[in-house]
């Protein structure tokens, strides 16, 4: 810092204070109120310290699920979400390096056509084109299936575009010496590009893990079948069920174990996850 | 377009490189695309029997109705307020913790994560904090003489999705004004300090106007997000209402699509929204195509 001000830095800390106790709010109360029973509720106010109940509640949502809600055990729906969130990942990526190589290291007609088509579906959510997208799916017949659950969120974009931007900066002196070298497109591919693309790789995956893990209007229409229940989706479901009896102990333990993973990715994948995040947006 | 100077000579395999993203996209993407566009200006029966072609009757009707100018206007506020509120408070939040060396890692490790929430956990974290026989705001708000009901108030109803909308965007905004303000040159600061101006001084006259192009794209990206990513929290908390007074535009088309079954207005307003997130697009990379040439 330039100059000391202790009255400032003082500020400045409660300022931080202030507002990492607004972000941990919300969770700390949907944690708190998942280690007390539904009885705890019902005289009108939340309690605020954790109660005795934590084991039973969670063991409760993750093996047994709430039965009258029609929904799964946790266990499954956490598992599905897993597999969807690792699907969608490497989907993306794998579709993005392969379409990425083409477009900067070859020459070839439609080649700007072909750009301009993967850029047009950029940004354009999932949401804003539900209904014919889900006609497509349907009339593929793949309701219900991960299939369906997964490829049309892998049809997006901005991975492609990451690795163009990154493809741009890798030295051409790189591939004039593997083309000396006898190095056909796969091999230089495979044996230079991939290897200098691991750290953007890795990021990337940690950010679409969560981009596959959050998705909830996407599942909720797919699926019918209970044994496809997205974590995310399948907690609607329950919530909706726990104002008619009170439930909410329940309905909070759910909460907290479905943004668990992706929460934990995040704090432990830190750095790779604030570099893939600046890195796409810009 | 940006190529490289040296190129493989192949003419074959770059096609069946494209090929899966290509295949995905056209079937996932621009198909449906077109048939949102085609069936916007069609009118289907109520049983699917016949469907007629109608020029603009689907967007007339559309602009006529006054739930849907209700729900524009919904929207433009939620995402006015929700890019206000979670852009501030995430720029006070930034250069606090740019300002604490030592400490930073940590704060910033306590401030992320929300990132990782999804939109309906989000939704359903402050539906439960707002619920009128339960809440804890409820009950404080009971305490000081105002009856807070989100059920019934279409006021209170949005302040809610704001506060959830905003609480989750905080950690984004504030991710982006860090790597920002990282980017201003220490030795601007050192020399202004060096003249005399004091902290609150030099941020409005030195870092603030550097901040200027994050704000920019932080301001798209959060409109952005606001008018489509906060489908899962309206959905979890109010359904749009009460009273479609949190009716926004992305889940009114769920609504009249699947719910309401009017398949032609539904595809209208799809065609709407593709458009208006063109535009925001459109402006975003203008701008940051500006941005790589500096």
């Amino acid at each position: 810092m330039v100059e000391n001000r202790p009255w400032l830095a003082f500020f400045t800390h409660l300022v931080l204070i202030v507002g990492v106790v607004i972000v941990v709010f919300p969770v700390y109360l949907a944690f708190v109120a998942s280690t007390h029973t539904g009885a705890d509720f019902l005289r009108g106010l939340v309690p605020l310290l954790p109660g005795l109940h934590m084991i039973e509640n969670y063991s409760k949502m993750l093996f047994d699920g709430i039965s009258t809600a029609g929904a799964p055990p946790l266990w499954r729906m956490m598992l599905n979400s897993t597999a969807i969130a690792v699907i969608i990942a490497i989907g993306k990526i794998v579709i993005s390096l392969l379409s990425a190589y083409a477009i900067v290291f070859f020459k070839f007609p439609f080649r700007l056509f072909a750009f301009w088509i993967i850029f047009i579906t950029l940004m354009l959510p999932v949401e804003v084109r539900i209904i014919p997208t889900f006609a497509v799916v349907a009339n593929l017949g793949l309701l219900n299936s991960y299939v369906g659950l997964t490829l049309p969120l892998i049809a997006s974009a901005t991975a492609t575009f990451l690795f163009r931007q990154f493809f741009l900066t890798v030295p051409d002196e790189l591939m004039e010496a593997a083309r000396v070298d006898g190095a056909g497109p796969m091999k230089f591919f495979r044996d230079i590009l991939l290897p200098l693309s691991r750290t953007n790789i890795a990021a990337l995956f940690v950010i679409l893990f969560i981009y596959g893990w959050v998705q909830y209007l996407w599942p909720l229409l797919v699926t019918t079948d209970s044994r496809y229940y997205t974590v995310v989706m399948g907690i609607k479901r329950l919530a909706a069920t726990a104002d008619a009896e009170p439930q909410w102990h329940l309905v909070m333990a759910a909460a907290v174990l479905a943004m668990l993973p992706p929460v934990l990715v995040v704090i432990f994948m830190q750095r790779l996850f604030v570099k893939g995040l600046v890195e796409t947006e810009k | 377009m940006q190529t490289k100077r040296t190129i493989f000579p192949n003419r074959v395999l770059p096609y069946f490189l494209l090929l899966p993203q290509l295949a995905v996209t056209l079937v996932f993407f621009i198909w449906p695309a077109l048939q949102a566009v085609k069936s916007s200006f069609e009118r289907e029966d109520p049983f699917g029997f016949r469907t007629t072609f109608i020029w603009l009757d689907n967007y007339t009707r559309l602009f006529a109705e006054a739930g849907y100018i209700n729900s524009l206007s919904r929207t433009a506020v939620f995402a006015v307020l929700v890019t206000l509120l979670s852009m501030s408070l995430s720029l006070i939040l930034a250069v606090a913790v740019n300002r604490v060396l030592r400490t930073n890692r940590i704060y910033t490790t306590l401030l992320v994560w929300p990132y990782a929430v999804a939109p309906v956990v989000v939704g359903i974290l402050w539906w439960f904090i707002f619920n009128p026989t339960i809440g804890i705001l409820p009950y404080m708000m009971r305490s000081v003489g105002i009856a807070w009901n989100p059920r019934v108030n279409g006021d209170h109803a949005m302040i809610l999705v704001i506060v959830a909308a905003s609480w989750k965007q905080i950690s984004y905004n504030f991710l982006f004004f860090v790597a920002g303000l990282q980017s201003v040159p220490q030795s601007l600061t050192e020399a202004a300090a060096i003249d005399g101006a004091g902290p609150f001084k030099r941020f409005w006259t030195i870092v603030f106007p550097l901040l200027s192009p994050t704000t920019f794209f932080l301001l798209i990206v959060n409109i952005n997000y606001a008018m489509f990513d906060t489908f899962g929290i309206i959905d979890a908390t109010t359904s749009g209402g009460p009273n479609q007074a949190t009716n926004v535009l992305v889940y009114k088309v769920y609504a009249d699509g699947f719910l309401g079954l009017n398949i032609g207005s539904s595809a209208a307003q799809s065609v709407i929204l593709m458009l208006i997130v063109i535009a925001l697009t459109a402006i975003q990379f203008r701008f940051i195509e500006r941005r790589v040439q500096y």
